[in-house]
C-alpha cells in the first residue's frame, strides 16, 4: 500500500495542477451545463436568480429538435460538414500526390499551400465576404466579377444569400483555410512509407499507378482517418467563419453554434447549454471511439 | 485546432527534406510538365485571396465601381493601412499580452505532464492521458454557459486576465500531448540511468529531460501562440470590444460603420494576420512541426 502510493504519489501530484484544471473547466463544466440545459432559464431576470426557475428536464431539447429553425441549422451543419470534408480531404490528398516525389520548388508550393492555417478564420472571413458577395452582372464583385471577366459567367450565383445551399458557400473559405493542413498530414503519410515497399514493388514489375493503387495508397488509411476525425470535429465546432462572413442572425447560414450564441446573447441559458451538450454529443460519437481506439492500441 | 495521436519526434521539428529517392522510369517529362501545371494552377487559386487583400488595402474611394473591383488601385493609398492601423493597435497590444504569458504557462504545464505520463509512468497513466485529450475535442460551447458563471464568480476582470485562464485551460490537452509524443522518444535507459544516480521525479526532469526539450518548447509555444492569436470564440463570449484582442476589434472593424469601406477591413485583415504570417514564415518548420503533432502513429 505505501509502496503503491510511494510509486504513484509524486507522479499524480505533479500532475495535479492541470487535472484539477482540466477536471473542473472540462468535465465539471459539462456536467453542470447539462443542469443548466435542464431547466426553464430563459430570460435575463432568471439568470440572476431574481425570478425562480424550474427543472423541466428535457423539455428544451425536444423543443429545439422539433423547432424548425433549429432543424435547418441542423441541416445546415450536416450539409457544412459534407462539403468541407471531401473538399479538404480531396485537395489535400491531391496536393500530397503532386509533391509527393521530390520535385523542384516544392518548398515554396507546399508552404504557399499551407500559409491559409496561419490565418485566423476571421481576417480570411473579410476578404471571402468580398469574393462571396451575391451582386450578379453589372453590381458583380468578387468571384462572380471574376467569373464574368473569365468567361465563365454561368458560374456567378448568390453564394451564401440561397436559403437551401448558402451554407455550402462558407464552406468554400474553411476548405482554402484547412486543405494544406491536410495535404501536411498526407504528405507526412507518404513519407512515412517505407521505401523497400516501393521497391518491392518496383522488382515485381508494378507500373507506376499500380504503385500506387494497390501498395502506397493502403499505407495511407490511417492518415485519412486522422484527417477525418480531425476536420470532422472542426467542422461541427465551426462558429468563426460563419460569424464574419454572414451575420449571426442570419438565417441561410446559420449552424447549432451560431444559434447558441444568439440564445446567450438574449440570455436564454438554457437554449444555449442545450446545444452546447448536443454538440458535445455530436463530436464524442465521431471523437471517442477513436480516442478509445488510439489509446487501446498504444499499450 | 486540434489534432491527435503521434509522434513529434526530434526530427518532425525540423525540416522536412524529402529523402532523395533515385529516379525512376516513370518520371516522363510530360508527367513532370503536367505536375508542374497543376501544381501551378492550384498556387494561383490559393493566392486569390491574398490579391485581392493586397490590392484592395491600397485603393481609394476611386476605385469603388464594381467594374474596378479586380484592378490594380488607379492611385495607391496608404490611407487605409492608417486607419487600421490605428484602430486596431491597442488591441493589438492586449493581444501580446494575452498570448505570451498564456503560451507560456501552457507549455510549462504541458512539459510537466508529458514527462509524468511517459518516462514517469504509473499505473492508468494511459487514461489519465486519454481523459486530458478529450478537452481538445470538446466543443466550448458545451461549457461556456457555466463558464461565465464560474468566471464571474473567480472575480477575474474580463479580457486579458479571463482570457489568459482560458488559453492555459484549454490550451493543456495539446500541449500535454506534443510533449509526451516528443518524451516518447527518448531513450528510457536515460532517465533509468538517473534514477540509477539517484535521482528524484523532480530532479531527472529539471536535470536530464528539460534540457533536450528545447526543439519541443518551439513546437509548443508557436501553437499556442498561433492559435490564442487566431481564437475568436473565447474573444468574443469573455471580452468586450475596450479589452479583447485583436480578432474581435478585427470584426467589430469590418462589421461597424466601415461594413462597405472594404479597403480597411481589408488592411486590417493583413495588419492583424501579420504576427501570425511572420511566425509562419519565419519559423514555419516548427509550425509544420505543431500540425505534424496531429498526424498518425502508425
Amino acid at each position: 500500500m505505501t509502496h503503491t502510493l510511494k510509486r504513484v504519489g509524486p507522479p499524480l501530484l505533479l500532475l495535479a495542477p492541470s487535472l484539477i484544471l482540466v477536471g473542473v473547466f472540462v468535465y465539471g463544466l459539462i456536467a453542470v451545463n447539462f443542469g443548466t440545459s435542464t431547466t426553464d432559464i430563459h430570460t435575463a431576470a432568471q439568470t440572476t436568480g431574481q425570478e425562480p426557475s424550474n427543472t423541466v428536464w428535457f423539455d428544451n431539447y425536444l423543443d429545439l429538435l422539433g423547432n424548425d429553425a433549429f432543424q435547418h441549422s441542423l441541416r445546415n451543419l450536416l450539409l457544412y460538414t459534407a462539403v468541407f470534408l471531401c473538399g479538404t480531404l480531396v485537395m489535400g490528398f491531391l496536393w500530397a500526390w503532386l509533391l509527393e516525389r521530390p520535385i523542384r520548388g516544392e518548398g515554396i508550393f507546399r508552404s504557399i499551400y499551407l500559409f491559409p492555417m496561419a490565418v485566423s478564420f476571421v481576417a480570411s472571413g473579410v476578404v471571402w465576404r468580398w469574393l462571396l458577395n451575391s451582386g450578379q452582372d453589372e453590381s458583380a464583385t468578387g468571384l462572380n466579377r471574376l467569373f464574368q471577366m473569365t468567361g465563365l459567367d454561368f458560374l456567378q450565383n448568390n453564394w451564401w444569400n440561397n436559403v437551401d445551399y448558402g451554407i455550402t458557400a462558407i464552406a468554400i473559405p474553411a476548405i482554402w483555410q484547412l486543405s494544406g493542413y491536410v495535404m501536411a498530414l498526407f504528405l507526412a503519410g507518404f513519407r512515412g512509407i517505407p521505401d523497400e515497399l516501393r521497391e518491392a514493388a518496383r522488382m515485381d514489375g508494378a507500373t507506376t499507378w499500380q504503385l500506387y493503387r494497390h501498395v502506397l495508397f493502403p499505407q495511407l488509411s490511417p492518415v485519412a482517418l486522422s484527417a477525418l476525425i480531425i476536420i470532422g470535429h472542426m467542422s461541427l465546432k465551426s462558429f468563426d467563419l460563419i460569424m464574419s462572413i454572414s451575420k449571426p442572425a442570419n438565417y441561410q447560414t446559420k449552424v447549432p453554434a451560431v444559434d447558441m450564441y444568439v440564445f446567450k446573447s438574449s440570455f436564454d441559458y438554457a437554449n444555449a447549454a442545450a446545444i452546447g451538450s448536443i454538440l458535445l454529443v455530436l463530436v464524442a460519437v465521431v471523437v471517442v471511439p477513436y480516442l478509445v481506439r488510439t489509446n487501446r492500441r498504444e499499450r | 485546432m486540434a489534432t491527435l495521436s503521434t509522434t513529434t519526434s526530434p526530427t518532425t521539428a525540423r525540416p522536412a527534406t524529402p529523402s532523395p529517392r533515385p529516379k525512376r522510369p516513370g518520371g516522363f517529362t510530360l508527367a513532370r510538365t503536367l505536375r508542374y501545371a497543376a501544381l501551378l494552377f492550384f498556387l494561383l487559386i490559393v493566392l486569390i485571396p491574398v490579391y485581392v487583400l493586397l490590392v484592395t488595402s491600397f485603393k481609394g474611394p476611386g476605385d469603388a465601381s464594381p467594374a474596378r473591383a479586380w484592378s490594380l488601385p488607379s492611385t495607391w493609398t496608404l490611407d487605409n493601412w492608417r486607419t487600421a492601423a490605428d484602430t486596431l493597435t491597442p488591441a493589438i497590444w492586449r493581444t501580446l499580452q494575452m498570448v505570451i504569458p498564456s503560451a507560456i504557462i501552457a507549455a510549462l504545464l504541458g512539459s510537466i505532464n508529458g514527462f509524468v505520463l511517459s518516462r514517469w509512468s504509473f499505473r492508468g497513466a494511459n487514461i489519465v492521458f486519454t481523459l486530458i485529450l478529450f478537452g481538445m475535442f470538446i466543443p466550448y460551447q458545451a461549457v461556456i454557459i457555466p463558464l461565465n458563471e464560474l468566471v464571474l464568480d473567480l472575480d477575474l476582470p474580463s479580457g486579458v486576465p479571463t482570457l489568459i485562464l482560458l488559453h492555459v485551460v484549454f490550451g493543456i490537452p495539446i500541449t500535454t500531448l506534443i510533449f509526451r509524443n516528443y518524451y516518447q522518444t527518448v531513450p528510457h535507459e536515460l532517465v533509468e540511468a538517473a534514477r540509477i544516480d539517484g535521482a528524484g521525479m523532480l530532479r531527472t526532469y529539471w536535470s536530464v529531460i528539460l534540457p533536450i526539450s528545447i526543439p519541443s518548447f518551439v513546437v509548443v509555444l508557436i501553437w499556442q501562440f498561433t492559435s490564442a492569436w487566431n481564437d475568436f470564440l473565447f474573444a468574443v463570449f469573455f471580452s468586450s470590444s475596450q479589452n479583447g484582442p485583436v480578432t474581435l476589434a478585427l470584426n467589430n472593424l469590418a462589421n461597424g460603420a466601415l461594413l462597405q469601406d472594404y479597403g480597411v477591413s481589408m488592411a486590417g485583415a493583413l495588419f492583424a494576420s501579420l504576427p501570425t504570417l511572420l511566425v509562419y514564415i519565419v519559423l514555419g518548420r516548427y509550425f509544420v512541426g505543431g500540425l505534424m503533432s496531429g498526424s498518425v502513429k502508425s
